[in-house]
């Protein structure tokens, strides 16, 4: 049982790196005799086994397509949100101060908004682009990462290794990096996790809100958003995606529950 | 007392001067000519030009971010291009709506999540607790837009119970506000299911049994009082999500409310109106965070108590 979510994401993952390669797809290719097709149906190119869009587009290459965007966007985004949060999670912890002081007041600020809200704002003050998205959601997700590693960062400088090292002369730099930092990665890496699914919700959100990724990028919150119009006479559009959609969120979440069970408040030491 | 709520009301001004400045940073960092992008795909040359002078976009930066603190200091936010007339006007009419769906999303969401808190921390670890946890993490697992679709295709276009967008009746607000409260009722569900789970080995209510009240009388009377105290302030602290929420909620259904207003603005670059409504949102967020935390203070006297000492 405890595996299920692992191997439901390392599904999705295939999917996304390897699907790709065995189904053609072009956005811009609009065979609109095809359109609003039900599951099953044949087209001229094949048979749609989970019907087209109101264009014609293939719904199960859009999934498979979007299923793409999404690892990609969510693991860029972690990964960026991810370096910044530690790097300033760290030097406040550590350092205490005004650095630390400066952070609590900036994520303060940032607290004052919906996570969502700063991502709208940001991505749609520049031109629509995968960087954008990435710079946008990056924005509002690098917090959860600085106050877990200032957190683990502020009670490992008490103690005794961390004090035995500063008074042999090991400089700031190393302290941080060999002492410091390997504590931190098991907590980070559950955050990482729960921040995935959030980023990947937050990504779709936003392209169903047409504020996301450009319309040629296949992203599920596009998808979803053009089946909205024709929920009466075709519900598969967007009700397929989305279902592919929540089952990856709810993977990754519980995967991220049973990460955070075992690494959540600082590994034991 | 007083000099802690002058401290947290310090904060909450720093806050929005912070928000402030965000709001500034990204709109003069966002490409294209500010005047032009207030005045709109239509302004011509001349326009451009005196609107640039009347803004004084054509002094120095730092001068023209004191100007902007004033404004946004005087709940002044310029001109909607869009909508021909004051950008806090316009948010200010379509705050009602916001609120109606909010505090009816609250609402649901304290009462389900409390009832499904109580049942499933009342015996920690049966099948109930199981499956109440089960469905808290698909309830926030599920990514709201399409629930709300998903909805509307269920109860509006199959079952034509309820009207599937738009305001005016009562039935209208059923789907929007159920949709929001999804999340929500998950959230104040864990958290009450936690604090129930970890009262119920407390000896008061071992006395509370031991004196013949039946466990529905210990569960009301004794333990879901105690457990009322996180509850006020998750759903404190969680109103900034709420509102996040009500961006997406709000456009499925076509609410007449702040996200779908944010939206719009943002897609038509209308930036007066996107200043006026993040920076009255984030002021809603800090305010209803700084009363949470006051409400939570006068509730447990224990932690009025160790502020004090």
């Amino acid at each position: 049982m405890r595996l299920i979510p692992r191997i439901v994401i390392g599904i999705y993952l295939v999917i996304a790196v390897i699907g790709p390669l065995f189904i053609d797809y072009d956005p811009v290719h609009t065979p609109l005799k095809d359109r609003l097709l039900s599951p099953g149906s044949h087209t001229s190119t094949g048979t749609a086994w989970l019907g087209t869009d109101g264009v014609g587009r293939d719904i199960l290459a859009q999934i498979v397509y979007g299923a793409r965007t999404s690892m990609l966007i969510g693991a860029l985004t972690v990964l960026v949100s991810c370096v910044v949060g530690i790097c300033v999670g760290v030097v406040a912890g550590y350092a205490r101060g005004w650095v630390d002081a400066v952070l609590a007041r900036v994520i303060d600020v940032l607290l004052a908004f919906p996570g969502i809200l700063l991502v709208i704002v940001i991505a749609g003050a520049f031109d629509r682009g995968v960087l954008v998205v990435v710079v946008a959601l990056a924005a509002a997700g690098w917090i959860s990462f600085a106050r877990v590693t200032r957190a683990v960062a502020l009670s490992l400088r008490e103690r005794a290794w961390v004090d035995a090292a500063r008074v042999m002369g090991v400089p700031r730099r190393e302290i941080i990096v060999r002492h410091v930092l390997p504590f931190a990665i098991g907590p980070v890496v559950a955050m990482a996790t729960l921040e995935f699914a959030l980023i990947v919700l937050a990504e779709a959100g936003l392209s169903f809100l047409g504020i996301g990724l450009p319309t040629t990028t296949v992203s599920w919150g596009q998808t979803i958003a053009s089946g909205k119009q024709y929920l009466e006479t075709a519900w598969w559009i967007s009700t397929l995606p989305g279902i592919a959609l929540s089952l990856l969120i709810i993977s990754v979440g519980i995967l991220g529950d049973q990460l955070t069970a075992r690494y959540g408040r600082g590994r034991r030491i | 007392m007083a000099r802690m709520i002058l401290r947290r009301l310090a904060t909450g001004v720093f806050v929005m001067w912070g928000a402030a400045t965000l709001i500034f940073i990204i709109v003069r960092a966002a490409p294209g000519d500010p005047a032009a992008m207030l005045l709109g795909p239509d302004a011509d040359r001349a326009q451009i030009e005196e609107l640039t002078r009347t803004l004084g976009l054509d002094r120095p930066l730092i001068l023209q971010y004191f100007s902007y603190l004033g404004d946004v200091a005087r709940f002044d936010f310029g001109q909607s291009y869009r909508l021909g007339r004051p950008a806090m006007d316009a948010v200010l009419d379509r705050l009602p709506a916001t609120i109606d769906l909010t505090l009816t999303a609250t609402l649901i969401a304290v009462v389900l999540g409390l009832l499904l808190g109580v049942v499933a921390g009342g015996r920690p670890g049966g099948v109930v607790d199981r499956v109440v946890s089960a469905a808290t993490i698909a309830l926030q697992s599920f990514p709201t837009f399409w629930v709300g679709i998903m909805l509307i295709l269920l109860f509006a276009l199959t079952l034509r119970m309820l009207p599937s967008a738009g305001v005016g009746t009562l039935a209208h607000l059923v789907l929007p506000s159920v949709t929001l409260s999804l999340a929500f009722i998950a959230i104040v569900a864990r958290v009450t299911r936690s604090s129930v789970a970890e009262s119920m080995s407390e000896q008061y209510v071992q006395t509370a049994r031991s004196k013949g009240l039946t466990e529905p009388q210990v569960l009301v009377g004794h333990v879901l009082r105690n457990s009322l105290i996180p509850v006020v302030t998750v759903v404190g602290l969680h109103v900034g999500q709420l509102m996040g929420g009500v961006v997406i909620v709000e456009n499925v259904f076509a609410w007449p409310g702040l996200g779908s207003l944010v939206v719009d603005a943002v897609a038509n670059r209308d930036y007066a109106v996107v200043q006026a409504v993040t920076l009255l949102i984030a002021a809603i967020v800090t305010v209803l965070n700084l009363v949470a935390d006051l409400l939570y203070t006068r509730l447990d006297p224990r932690i009025r108590l160790e502020s004090a000492s």
